[in-house]
């Protein structure tokens, strides 16, 4: 039986809703949204509102319309980015960030934008009044992810958008790693934009994601990245400016916005407290399993309080991947090892090039599979050199 | 009839208007009133003003209103 703890990659298993919103979609509707005035058109534009009112209401908006729905997290941080980021511009990020906000702000060095990171100490944590010092008169946009996806480490963003709203500079928050597992609040956490993606905790499927806007930001600032067609205002060659239709080109991933519907349903009647409280005794019961185990060392705050379910580690004497290698081939244990797609926050937890091996529970994960996990980590750590990979 | 930005917004109407007691029905835009390819909400014409206001409330942006029977 497998134990799937990649979690914090992809969740697995999803809702048995997630898979029946999808199939009712392809069964029984199989429309575009706002492609034409038909009953079953009108109907995929009923599902793809319910999905905007439910994330609407999980990150305490009150107009639907500012959620915005792209392919993935990645291709909203880069309308974000490349929107607001204009020649001599300049952005302050973390040392904790993602590739996809990394990549995004190096490729547009050569135009002119500059970019700041602030250091982070070496177990992923964030003193936010190390951030003032990086705060330029061009600063126009400030950049955190919410959690770590290499160690789970929470990021201050609460304290971050204090900063950022008192300068009048945009914050962007990528809550990849949190959408769904963690309170997220736009007004107490002062955020102005944040991204999400649909296939991790919100327990929809790939290639869902997008871009939430708080109430007070003036979408006039941000243009449209990808122009095309919406279904409104056809007779004009110029795109939209007005929500949702300014940042959503194109025919949607509708069956894939049918089951993130449906997923984000399922944690709002579970409860995103009830869900981290599940999630929180679940990482306490690995970290504490793992710090048991000899030459096993764990990364990150190492305190289910202050991360998520991502719990980063490795053992002397082996790669991450020939660990992950051995769990898939002895133990049936899906894991991540490597770099995560964050090399950067690999070098502040002293990681880097070799990554650690991530195991991230979820909220169908149980006692008993954590258990196994740890038992499958103490084998390995006790094996005899010959046996390592 | 009420015509609206976008599909989006005729859901968005429809929901609000609806949860108002009114009577609304979605139906295709009439290409003689927009080149739009989406729905447009009708409302029983004694109720206009209401309906108005109470979209105004939410803050779903009108286009414009027009008459069915025009």
């Amino acid at each position: 039986m497998v134990i799937y703890l990649d979690n914090a990659a992809t969740s697995w298993p999803k809702p048995d809703c997630v898979r029946e919103a999808m199939v009712h979609y392809m069964t029984d509707v199989g429309a575009s949204p706002g492609r034409s005035g038909h009953r079953l058109a009108v109907e995929a534009e009923r599902i793809r509102f319910r999905a905007r009112e439910t994330l609407a209401e999980l990150f305490g908006l009150t107009d639907p319309m500012r959620i915005i729905f792209t392919a993935n997290a990645t291709t909203a941080l880069n309308v974000v980015i490349r929107g607001l980021l204009t020649p001599g511009a300049h952005a302050v990020v973390t040392s904790m960030e993602h590739n996809a906000v990394m990549r995004t702000l190096r490729a547009l060095e050569p135009t002119g934008v500059s970019v700041s990171v602030v250091q982070c100490h070496s177990d992923g944590t964030l003193d936010p009044d190390s951030i003032d010092g990086h705060i330029r008169p061009q600063t126009r946009l400030i950049i955190s992810i919410h959690a770590s996806n290499a160690c789970g480490t929470m990021m201050p963003i609460r304290e971050i958008g204090a900063k950022a709203r008192q300068r009048g500079i945009p914050f962007l928050v990528d809550a990849a790693q949190t959408s769904g597992c963690q309170p997220i609040d736009f007004r107490k956490d002062n955020i102005d934009l944040l991204t999400f993606t649909g296939h991790k905790a919100l327990l929809g499927p790939a290639g869902t994601g997008g871009l939430a806007i708080g109430d007070q930001f003036d979408i006039r600032v941000l243009p449209t990245l990808i122009c095309g067609g919406t279904g409104s205002k056809s007779e004009q060659l110029v795109h939209p400016d007005f929500l949702p239709d300014k940042y959503e080109a194109g025919t949607p991933n509708i069956v894939g916005i049918a089951g993130l519907s449906a997923g984000v349903g399922y944690v709002l009647d579970r409860g995103v407290e009830s869900i981290r409280e599940h999630e929180r005794a679940l990482t306490r019961r690995l970290i504490d399993g793992l710090h048991r185990v000899e030459r096993v060392r764990v990364f990150g705050t190492q305190d289910a309080n202050r991360q998520t379910a991502a719990v980063s580690f490795r053992i002397d004497g082996w790669t991450p991947s020939s660990v992950a290698h051995a769990l898939d081939e002895r133990f049936e244990i899906m894991c991540r090892p490597g770099l995560h797609c964050t090399p950067q926050a690999h070098r502040t937890l002293g990681t880097f090039p070799e990554g650690t091996v991530r195991l991230a529970a979820g909220v169908f994960t149980t006692d008993r599979q954590i258990d196994d996990a740890i038992e499958a980590v103490t084998t390995l750590a006790r094996a005899e050199p010959s046996t390592k990979g | 009839m009420i015509l609206v930005h976008s599909s989006s917004h005729a859901i968005q109407a429809e929901r609000v208007l609806k949860r108002a007691g009114l009577a609304v029905k979605l139906i295709p835009t009439p290409r003689s009133l927009s080149s739009d390819c989406g729905s447009a909400v009708r409302i029983p014409a004694a109720e206009k003003e209401v309906c108005v206001q109470r979209l105004d409330e939410v803050g779903v942006p009108i286009d414009r209103i027009e008459s069915l029977d025009e």
